[in-house]
């Protein structure tokens, strides 16, 4: 036994700063199968309260779809439970490699290896595919699986401020008397829906002969018109050299994730990859499931559509109500409050409505921007987006932050 | 330019957006203020290299010995004493 009363007391102390300083993160169980309308018990052990989700990732809606569900059952039913393997020892069936083709195909690329989640992916990419001699130049504002991911690696490592080409272009010459040069981004930046510039930066990587690698995990299955992805979104199909994305989010929302590019540098991946090598893959009865859903979705763009259209009605709605909200395009819809409290108090008061949302505030995001963050989803009606919209617009008035910008938000809450 | 004048100018053109007024000194926390985040500190500590000729060791230059440009200033200073 050294668990000793001194480390005891440092953990609890630690935990206590977290409360005090409003950082300690809290489940909300819900009672039902994930969706658009879900039973959520909060405060904890209070009865579960019917809402409307406005925060997940399940952009698709496809979560909980009887055919997602059948097929499931079907992968269950027909490939087991788990592999009690690694993929290279006896962990791999068939409808691993059909889904890795699957994706491929879908995402216009020449291979695809699964990992057990993209966050797991990003871990292992860097590693498998760079060393001393190159340099990983990342914009800012990347994901936190990625900063992990290029953690580990040898590679020298740079970023560039958010978007910002000129800054950008000067890290390129800044490095080009490196081995590779590889430009990393997230395809869609998660906080505030914006998305990478990813011509441009096509442009500059072609000009400097560097690689680009994109996280696309908040737009693949729905951004560009077939729902390929932000490669799609900005016409560079073909021309990124690794994806890596998550079909924890629109595909399905289960688990599971993959590098897709280049073959050499997926092949790169399957022979050095450690949370591949060392890991087993997603379990069938999840791959089953995901098979369905890129059929699903390379059969119609009919859940795109429908999500591309309740994202416009919501957001062009939601500015004539009056909120300032951060323009765009993508399902995610940053609702600017400025103060941390004002967000906090507003999500709450929101939930006490029926509407299922979440305030973000420093760490999270930059100080001063605290936010109402809404995700919306195909599976949502237009009265599910109508009763958010009367919601948030009684809430809005209650705070008398209607018609406010920035400055009059913060003239009245502070930052 | 003196090395506190060269530091300051490189945060700033770094570190902060275009339009962003945010005043910084000598004791402003850097990192712990939010201004640098950790992972991009690697590029203040490559230019400082760069400028004054010198190689600092991974391990010497931590976030707090990067917090301030007081604090950097102290850090180039041990390796190359004759910098102003």
């Amino acid at each position: 036994m050294t668990y000793s009363s001194e480390a005891r007391d440092s953990y609890q102390r630690e935990l206590s700063r977290m409360h005090e300083g409003g950082l300690f993160k809290e489940e909300r169980y819900i009672h039902s199968p994930q969706g658009v309308e879900v039973d959520v018990e909060f405060p904890s052990g209070s009865p579960p309260k019917p809402v409307i989700n406005f925060c997940a990732n399940n952009y698709l809606g496809l979560s909980s779809h009887p055919d997602v569900v059948e097929a499931a059952r079907k992968g269950l039913d027909e490939r087991g439970y788990g592999m009690s393997s690694v993929r290279f020892i006896c962990g791999t069936q068939d409808i691993h490699r059909e889904l890795e083709n699957k994706l491929t195909k879908f995402l216009e690329t020449e291979d695809t290896i699964l990992f057990p989640s993209c966050m797991d992916a990003n871990a292992g990419f860097f590693e498998a595919v760079l060393t001393k001699d190159d340099v990983m130049i990342a914009d800012r504002l990347v994901h936190a699986s990625l900063i992990d991911g290029m953690r580990l690696c040898s590679a020298q490592r740079d970023s560039y401020k958010h978007s910002d080409m000129k800054h950008l272009e000067s890290k390129l010459e800044q490095y080009k008397d490196a081995r590779f040069r590889m430009v990393i981004t997230d395809g869609v930046f998660s906080m505030d829906g914006d998305i990478a510039k990813l011509d441009e930066i096509c442009e500059l990587a072609d000009k400097y002969d560097a690689m680009v690698m994109v996280d696309d995990s908040h737009a693949t299955g729905f951004m560009g018109k077939h729902g390929k992805g932000t490669h799609e979104h900005c016409g560079v199909l073909g021309r990124i050299d690794a994806i890596t994305t998550t079909l924890g989010k629109a595909l399905g929302g289960a688990s599971g994730g993959c590098v897709s590019g280049r073959k050499e540098l997926v092949e790169m991946c399957r022979q050095r990859a450690r949370p591949y090598l060392f890991s087993n893959t997603m379990p069938p009865v999840i791959v089953s499931a995901a098979n369905a859903v890129i059929d699903l979705i390379s059969r119609t763009t009919e859940r795109r559509d429908k999500l591309e259209a309740n994202t416009k009605y919501f957001r062009e709605n939601m500015t004539a109500a009056g909120f300032d909200i951060r323009e765009g395009v993508h399902p995610i819809v940053p609702i600017m409050l400025y103060n941390a409290k004002l967000a906090q108090d507003m999500a709450r008061d929101l939930f006490d409505e029926g509407i299922y949302v979440i305030g973000f505030f420093f760490p999270v995001v930059p100080k001063g921007q605290a936010r109402i963050r809404v995700q919306l989803s195909a599976a949502h009606e237009k009265e599910h987006l109508d009763k958010a919209i009367a919601a948030f617009t009684k809430i809005g008035r209650k705070y008398d932050i209607l018609g406010k910008g920035k400055k009059e938000i913060i003239d009245m809450y502070g930052l | 330019m003196a090395m506190k004048d060269v530091i300051v100018d490189y945060v700033k053109d770094e570190y902060l957006e275009e339009g962003d007024e945010t005043e910084i000194d000598e004791n402003t926390p850097l990192i712990s203020g939010g201004i640098v985040d950790s992972f991009s500190m690697v590029s203040l500590k490559m230019f400082l290299e760069r400028k004054y000729k010198i190689s600092i060791p991974d391990e010497k230059a931590t976030t707090e010995a990067f917090d301030t440009v007081a604090s950097i200033m102290k850090l180039v200073k041990e390796y190359a004493p004759d910098a102003e």
